[in-house]
């Protein structure tokens, strides 16, 4: 039996077609992190039955209802707290967790950095718009200086959060940033971190075409994706040399690649070890049934 | 055979319960008066395989539990007041998706940061409504160190057979209260585990309802790929808004406990057969109700007692039975009048209904509720008792 790797990549083998058409906006780039996100699980290789996804609620968490896996659409900003739970009581599971900006870096800030800080094996993607699409476009913790939103009318006078340099500082296992342009990258971004055995955050610079793009004039679809373009530099992934991205609309430059990378015990194996002092014996079995 | 008598602690006790149940899943965020729990699941769950993991805060504990459930893992969390408050977002999830989860809690003074170290009973109305909107929920009251054990392990019990959250509310009194007690051989302790479906995935539908009312849960792994959300969702598990349908799976959700209630409902009662006066105390105060209410018989007073052990759903038709031959009724709580509402709405109008309450961080003793049964004793030979209320 040749195995998904050996065929070529068909997105709707990981789909839940008969949930068509789907909910996105014509050129989310959610959609796009989305396709990714699946071409890097077939590569990978890896089992459907031995993949969840947890998600929480906006646009971005929405995608995991499509996915043909054991999918678990939670709260608001608290993913990573169920895909814990979930991760420590199957272990054999490969947990990926699926957030946005607001889902992941407002309300659910608190449960990334003590993520980051556990390392316990789950790949977290965090789709960055700078907006919350669901709600209508009000701003988040990443929205850039000066954009419009529905809560900053006048243009947003706040700063944006790096959600990498947070993640890295707080001890992820691995980082790493991709844009919507580069979708072959961003797969093999997203295998680098599904492989790495420890805690890992991606965050994808997607677009919200339909309402951030619109309220500031930052064209189509297309046309935001390919302003992503300038200043790409085309080396790709090594700690040491990042390349820069630097998006008109997203003032400052932005590195893309894996960004931090940390060879600390993973979590779980962690707790094991921790458990033998209890166990002298032997720990076997560890989680609950 | 039960275990060798040991001088136990109540907070201790709920773990010993937990464990006895199989519970292999703790996260957690440490808060007087309920530490305790935490720090005895810290000691016990690597020992028996099981998972203990100390979350950031109360919100991603219950997250945790619920996601270590929905793997497959009997999971709980305790907690105290503003850490209670901190789990209803959550476990309204886990009460709309129908994931099996224990929470407890062990009850301070409040509101907000309140008096940590004493004790109250202000939750009442919290347990039962803490979360937006309509919900099931099954809400047990131990009174003792024995009691937090069993009621521990029914929590258990009831969450994974009607797959809903159980919280159990208990007196900070009896948390830190140290009794001598048996504790049964974990072979003696009856536990009961959620239905797994394994039938054929096509065939598997993860909220298609069976005759019992409880939807059979897919374990993760198994190959059934199903979606589970807080979202409203129809027997496939996916979102729906459409009005019938919406109307149809609420409406199954907020009656599924109705058909089980013979299981559910606890009361322990005294004296009820010719009862002129009944004091209705849970918990702690169950037991000072006790106390009072015999000591009242050795008056010559006809007074008895009903001391929910299930709180909610609120045994309803013990209550009635025994409203319906008595005169009145004292309601006995550490609060200033919750659980008096849901007793007015039960008794009959020709039933006095007599708050007894006290706020002030102090149990409420034996003689407050002598007193108060005298008074509606005495107040019945004249006209209808009038109300004692003490705040
Ligand atoms: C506790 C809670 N607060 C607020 C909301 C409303 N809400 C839903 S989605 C969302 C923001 C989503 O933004 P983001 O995470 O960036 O996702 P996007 O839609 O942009 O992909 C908010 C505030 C909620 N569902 N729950
Ligand atoms: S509102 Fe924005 S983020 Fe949401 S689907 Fe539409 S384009 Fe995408
Ligand atoms: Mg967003």
């Amino acid at each position: 039996m040749d195995t998904p790797a050996d065929r070529s990549f068909d997105v709707e083998d990981y789909l839940r077609l008969d949930l068509f058409p789907h909910f996105l906006c014509p050129g989310c780039g959610h959609g796009i992190a989305l396709r990714a996100l699946l071409w890097a699980i077939h590569e990978l290789d890896i089992d459907k039955n031995r993949l969840a996804f947890v998600s929480g609620i906006g646009c971005s968490g929405r995608l995991s209802a499509y996915i043909d896996a054991d999918t678990f659409h939670v709260t608001h900003g608290r993913p990573l707290a169920f895909a814990s739970g979930l991760k420590l009581a199957r272990p054999e599971m490969n947990v990926i967790v699926i957030t946005g900006d607001g889902d992941c870096l407002a309300i659910g800030g608190n449960h990334l950095i003590h993520a980051c800080r556990r390392n316990l094996d789950i790949t977290c993607l965090m789709l960055n718009n700078e907006v919350y699409g669901m709600t209508g476009g009000q701003g988040s913790p990443t929205t850039s200086v000066n954009r419009y939103t529905t809560t900053t009318p006048l243009g947003n006078h706040e700063p944006a959060f790096d959600a990498c340099e947070l993640a890295a500082a707080a001890g992820a296992g691995l980082v790493g940033r991709e844009v919507t342009m580069q979708v072959p990258t961003m797969k093999d971004l997203i295998k680098q971190g599904i492989s790495h055995p420890g805690f890992s955050f991606i965050e994808i610079i997607s677009d919200c075409t339909e309402i951030y793009g619109r309220k500031n004039d930052l064209g189509s679809s297309a046309e935001m994706v390919l302003s992503q373009k300038k200043d790409i530099l085309p080396t790709y992934i090594d700690v040491a040399e990042v390349n820069a991205v630097d998006q008109p609309f997203r003032p400052g430059s932005w590195q893309t690649g894996v960004l931090a990378k940390n060879d600390r015990q993973e979590y779980y194996k962690a707790y094991l070890d921790y458990c033998k002092q209890a166990n002298p014996p032997g720990h076997g079995e560890t989680h609950g049934r | 055979m039960s275990k060798p008598r040991q001088n136990l602690q109540g907070n201790r006790a709920c773990a010993l319960g937990a464990i006895a149940a199989g519970c292999r899943f703790y996260a957690g965020y440490p808060i007087t008066p309920s530490s305790e729990i935490a720090e005895s699941m810290a000691s016990e769950l690597p020992r028996v395989g099981g998972v203990f993991i100390q979350m950031e805060d109360e919100i991603a504990s219950m997250g945790a539990v619920i996601g270590a459930s929905m793997g497959g893992a009997k999971a709980m969390t305790a907690t105290s007041g503003p850490g209670f408050s901190l789990k209803q977002e959550n476990l309204g999830y886990a009460a709309g998706a129908e994931v099996p989860c224990v929470i407890i809690n062990v009850m301070r003074g409040g509101p907000s940061t309140g008096m940590p170290t004493r004790p109250a009973q202000g939750e009442v109305m919290q347990a039962r409504w803490g979360t937006h909107s309509d919900h099931p929920i099954i809400v047990l009251t131990p009174a003792s160190v024995r009691e937090v054990f069993d009621q521990t392990v029914r929590a258990f019990n009831l969450s994974e057979r009607y797959r809903v959250p159980v919280v159990v509310l208990v007196d900070e009194v009896v948390g830190h209260l140290i009794e001598t007690v048996a504790l049964p051989d974990s072979d003696e302790v009856e536990t009961t585990s959620r239905k797994w479906a394994d039938g054929a995935r096509e065939d598997f539908k993860p909220y298609e309802i069976p005759e019992d009312g409880i939807p059979v849960m897919a374990r993760p792994g198994q190959g059934y790929r199903s979606h589970t959300t807080g979202l409203t969702h129809d027997a496939t598990g996916f979102p729906t808004q459409e009005p019938g349908q919406v109307e149809q799976v609420m409406t199954r959700l907020l009656t599924k406990l109705d058909q089980h209630r013979d299981d559910i409902e606890q009361a322990e009662t005294l004296h009820t057969e010719d009862a002129e006066v009944l004091v209705i105390g849970f918990g702690i105060v169950g037991r000072a109700a006790l106390s009072a209410v015999n000591q009242a018989r050795d008056l010559g007073i006809r007074a008895g007692m009903l001391r929910p052990i299930t709180l909610w759903p609120f045994p309803e038709r013990t209550l009635r039975s025994i409203a319906a031959n008595t005169a009145a009724v004292v309601v006995a709580e550490m609060n200033a009048g919750q659980l008096c509402l849901e007793v007015e709405r039960l008794c009959p109008d020709t039933v006095a209904v007599i708050p007894l309450n006290r706020i002030d961080g102090e149990p409420i003793e034996p003689r407050q509720i002598l007193a108060a049964i005298e008074a509606a004793a005495g107040s019945m030979t004249n006209s209808k008792p009038t109300s004692t209320k003490q705040l």
